[in-house]
């Protein structure tokens, strides 16, 4: 945002971050599941979205952020809402299908199905791009 | 301790709205504390008056009570905030929390009441503890202590210390973090000092304390360095251009400056009376057609500007000799820099086969980039993220396809004899033209087009033949992968021989402007002896010596070496102009007209037919290559090369930002040629090789023309090192290099630099080979920890974390009808929360229960066994399992 401009309109507030994914992170953030920040844990968002938080609390943040249904496991569906998000929505329920049942093949480990942190965080510390993508500036 | 009084009186106000949730929180504070360490029990202990008080404030507040308690409890408060505001002088950080505390405190008025009160709590709290350690302290100083008490206390010291400077890896909350570090640091503060040994404790706690006042600052707040920005993924395939804009432009600066000496020290020269006036004298014929033939041909640009003088000005300034160090040495350090490069990039690259592993996931939960903020940026990434999706998907389809493979490889053999035919005609074109325009070069009744013939049909080739080879590449039906390499390949194939061909032909040129130099040269020669004749004939007087008089002041030859070099620049110019003009009218123009025909047109151009231009990366970095290729062949001929490439560069990287910006699109297939930018600069290795042949050639073998440039009367290039040697040097240096240019030491030094080689090659194929094992055990150990998840209870610290991190779940349901009695009779309202985890636990322990017995007979009643240990297909076995073994069932 720089230190310019200090008084946002709604619009552009509105347009500041295009981030599909942006009220998981309001939520997962939030005590109380809600979206609603208070200070601390605003702080709190932008001291692990930033750039020198490690790997290790960002991926813990990010399966958070996945976990739509905030179960504690990246379940089909949760990958279905994050694929949607991503895509707008713009591959066919087949390929969708296909994506999501390749994704969990790959990082599932325990046949179960679905994804557990350790799963999941067994696949994010390979990714390269992860650091990389997973942050903000202020 | 003003604003705490403050909030206790808001609290009182808001106390009926927000009791749910501070009543959680106060339960939740509790068993934090709780958790904390051992040395907390015993504070505790000695604690008891402060926190029962505080309990009781916090009692009564939960109970909405009475108001005098309150403001009984806000006075003990700041009463130890004043006591205490003297200890803790160094203590930035803290303080700066605290501020941002109060901060939060102002802006959150409305809503996060619970939270300020509940951190007004925490505070004193905090308060109570310090008191009493510094009590404990004190008592404690009295008596010396144990050695396991020191120990022991050492150790934990050390333990914050590691706390204070990892809190914020931590996966907590700000609050409990915040609580954490303060106590960590206040611990530190306290014990620190007191562990010196004997005699010294003293003299080490002052030492402690001078440390700290002399940083100024308390651990952990020191700050750390930032760390610098790994290049965005959506950057990187742009970054791959301007790479090699800037290393180049880099490379070329480098030989640029030493041009600009040239250029300085033969100022110099001209400055000094006995100077040949060169630039007449150099070439006489002064009425060209060309502007590059007119003027420019006997400006700095060009081999021909410089003068043979052994040595120039007060410094002996050997201009030949540098002359040709440069233009060896300027290859030598772009071999050294691509080399470099490419051996960082292979460093960073790294792992290509590894991302077979998780395409899918990684595409999943890392392609969205967090930094975007912008609207258009933004669809532009959901477009390639689809994009990428679908073409993970494809290859997935195209892995389990196959077709009529006979048709498809009649269809390949059919691809590539069409585009070799292109390749030959292309080449057979250039060879033609270039014969042509050596016939036009000795006459004069030109048109405008004749003139140009050659570079107008070499760049109009480059622009037709790339859009064909892949009109034709549609008929291999390659991976995209693939058909870009191959893509990559041809046309490079198709710019190397255009560029070979143009070489060949310039050859001829040189050829005959040989044997036409030596017809000149002895003409010359006979006009000066005849001048000689002449002149003491006129004179009378055979003793006295005629003025001097050069050769080269009489006819002039032909000075190949400018010629190539103009045909070099003549070639760069057209293809500025042509590349400049296709982003003009190819890109901007069609934008224009995409952009505003369609509101009256009969079909959507945007998306129909024409659409917006797309910007080709791989396309462009080619034609960068390229350029610097013909840049590298050019610069020796015409040192002036390297500033128009320069400017070049300089002026497209902005021009063609801005073409990119304003009238492409992405393009459509987002495939890189490779994971590291190794492909192209492998492509720019080889290029340099190819143009350092010739120029190396003609250095070597070639005779420099008689009378123009700084090898003049030489009969080799090369001989002006020789010539160096035995003039300037010391003579034990000549016989030096005699010994070291012996084939007696040159040979066994070759020999040895083969072996070398064949030493080094050996040992990274070893690497190799222990890297491979190396991964198959990885993946072994992968499937073996696959296994043993299965059977180990996952409570391990991160996920106990985890679940202390999940929203407060209790909360979601639209109004929990007791908000206070949870808390309060149930001090752990992890239960609650964690009920998906315990259930997950459930899960473990029934498959725990089921892999206890491995019999594999006894399969049959087991949900989910491992992957790799049952081979059958079991009731359990889901996609999960098909892992290279083909297919997974569907």
């Amino acid at each position: 945002m720089g230190n310019k401009q200090t008084i946002f309109t709604d619009e552009q507030l509105d347009a500041y971050q295009e981030n599909p994914f942006r009220n998981r992170i309001v939520e997962s953030f939030s005590e109380d599941g809600m979206g609603n920040l208070s200070f601390n844990e605003f702080v709190d968002m932008f001291s692990v979205l930033s750039e020198m938080a490690p790997r290790e609390l960002k991926a813990i943040y990010a399966f958070k952020i996945y976990d739509f249904n905030v179960d504690n496991y990246l379940c089909k569906e949760d990958l279905e809402k994050t694929l949607n998000k991503l895509t707008k929505e713009e591959l066919t329920p087949e390929e969708v299908e296909l994506v999501c049942e390749k994704t969990i093949e790959e990082a599932d480990l325990d046949g179960d199905h679905k994804l557990s942190f350790a799963d999941f965080e067994n696949m994010i510390s390979r990714a390269p791009d992860f650091l990389s993508t997973f942050h903000i500036r202020i | 301790g003003k604003k705490p009084a403050s909030d206790d009186d808001d609290d009182e106000d808001d106390e009926e709205e927000d009791e749910a949730p501070r009543g959680r929180r106060g339960a939740n504070r509790k068993k934090l504390a709780k958790k904390r360490g051992g040395n907390d029990d015993e504070d505790e202990s000695e604690d008891e008056p402060p926190k029962r008080k505080r309990g009781g404030a916090a009692n009564k507040k939960k109970g909405g009570k009475a108001q005098d308690s309150d403001e009984e409890d806000s006075d003990v408060g700041k009463g130890k905030k004043g006591k205490k505001g003297g200890g803790k002088k160094g203590k930035k950080e803290e303080e700066e929390e605290e501020t941002k505390g109060k901060k939060g405190d102002g802006k959150g008025k409305g809503k996060g009441k619970g939270k300020d009160d509940d951190k007004d709590k925490k505070k004193k709290k905090k308060k109570g503890d310090s008191s009493s350690d510094s009590n404990s302290n004190s008592s404690e100083e009295e008596e010396s202590m144990s050695e396991g008490e020191m120990a022991r206390l050492m150790e934990e010291v050390e333990e914050k210390k590691k706390l204070i400077a990892n809190i914020r890896n931590k996966p907590w909350r700000m609050q409990r973090r915040l609580k954490l570090l303060k106590e960590a640091q206040e611990f530190v503060d306290k014990f620190e000092g007191a562990l010196g040994k004997g005699k010294g404790r003293k003299w080490y706690a002052y030492k402690v304390m001078m440390t700290k006042v002399l940083m100024g600052l308390p651990y952990g707040s020191i700050p750390r360095k930032t760390v610098p920005r790994a290049e965005q993924d959506t950057a990187q395939d742009y970054s791959v251009l301007m790479d090699f804009n800037v290393s180049l432009a880099q490379n070329e600066l480098f030989s640029f400056s030493f041009s600009f000496f040239f250029f300085a020290c033969y100022q110099a020269s001209n400055l000094r009376p006995p100077a040949q006036t060169l630039p007449q004298a150099c070439c006489t014929q002064p009425q060209g057609e060309h502007p590059l033939r007119g003027y420019c041909k006997y400006s700095v640009l060009f081999y021909g500007y410089y003068n043979d003088q052994r040595t120039v000005g007060v410094l002996k300034f050997r201009l030949p000799l540098s002359y040709l160090m440069v233009g060896i040495g300027t290859f030598g350090y772009s071999l050294m820099l691509v080399i470099r490069t490419m051996a960082k990039n292979a460093d960073v690259g790294g792992g290509d086969g590894e991302d077979s592993d998780f395409t899918f996931a990684w595409k999943m939960f890392t392609s969205w980039d967090y930094l975007i903020g912008n609207a258009e940026t933004a669809d532009n990434k959901y477009a390639s993220i689809t994009t990428s999706f679908k073409e993970s998907i494809v290859d997935e389809q195209e892995n389990q396809k196959d077709e009529n493979i006979h048709l498809r490889r009649f269809l390949r053999v059919l691809a590539n004899f069409l585009i070799t035919c292109s390749l030959g005609g292309s080449g057979y074109l250039i060879y033609f033209v270039v014969k042509r325009s050596q016939e036009f070069a000795t006459r004069d009744d030109l048109s405008w087009y004749e003139k140009n013939e050659m570079e107008i049909v070499m760049s109009l080739l480059g622009l037709v033949c790339p859009p064909l080879f892949e009109t034709i590449a549609e008929l291999e039906d390659y991976h995209p992968r693939i058909a870009l390499k191959w893509q990559l390949g041809r046309i490079f194939a198709l710019f190397l021989g255009n560029l070979y061909t143009f070489l060949f032909a310039l050859f001829d040129e040189v050829n005959t402007k040989l044997e036409e130099e030596q017809s000149i040269k002895n003409a010359s020669i006979w006009a000066m002896k005849e001048y000689y004749a002449n002149y003491s004939r006129l004179m009378n007087d055979s003793e006295a010596t005629p003025p001097p008089m050069d050769p080269a002041d009489v006819i002039r030859g032909p000075c190949w070496e400018t010629a190539v070099g103009i045909e070099f620049v003549k070639l760069t110019v057209s293809d500025i102009q042509v590349s400049y003009l296709t982003i003009l009218i190819g890109d901007f123009a069609r934008a224009v007209i995409v952009r505003f025909l369609n509101y009256c047109w009969c079909w959507d151009l945007e998306a129909g037919f024409p659409s917006y231009g797309e910007f080709d990366i791989s396309g462009n970095v080619l034609g960068l290559v390229f350029n610097q290729g013909m840049i590298w062949m050019g610069a020796f001929y015409a040192p002036g090369l390297v500033g128009i490439n320069v400017l070049r560069l300089l002026s497209s990287m902005y021009y063609q930002c801005w073409a990119v910006m304003a009238t492409n699109v992405p393009h459509e297939r987002v495939f890189k040629a490779s994971k590291s930018n190794n492909f192209y600069m492998g492509l720019l290795l080889l290029v340099l090789f190819l143009s350092l042949l010739p120029v190396v050639y003609t250095i070597m073998t070639l005779p420099p023309s008689f009378d123009c440039g700084p090898f003049s009367g030489k009969d080799k290039m090369f001989d002006i090192i020789m010539e160096t040697i035995d003039l300037d040097l010391p003579a034990f240096m000549g016989t030096l290099f005699s010994y070291a240019a012996n084939p007696g030491l040159i040979i066994p030094a070759v020999l040895l630099m083969v072996l070398a080689i064949y030493y080094l090659n050996s040992v990274s194929e070893a690497y190799q080979n222990s890297n491979m094992e190396l991964k198959k055990k990885m993946k072994m150990a992968r499937d073996e920890e696959k296994n043993r998840r299965n059977n180990a209870d996952t409570t391990n610290q991160v996920m106990k974390d985890l679940e202390d991190l999940l929203p407060n779940r209790s909360l979601i349901p639209p109004a929990p009808p007791e908000p206070e009695k949870p808390p309060e009779q149930e001090p752990k309202p992890k239960p609650t929360k964690t009920k998906p985890g315990t259930a997950g636990k459930g899960v473990n322990l029934q498959k725990d229960v089921a892999l206890a017995s491995s019999n594999p007979n006894a399969r049959g009643p087991v949900s989910r066994p491992p992957g790799p240990r049952g081979p059958g297909p079991g009731p359990g076995a889901g996609p999960g399992r098909g892992r290279g073994r083909g297919p997974p069932p569907r």
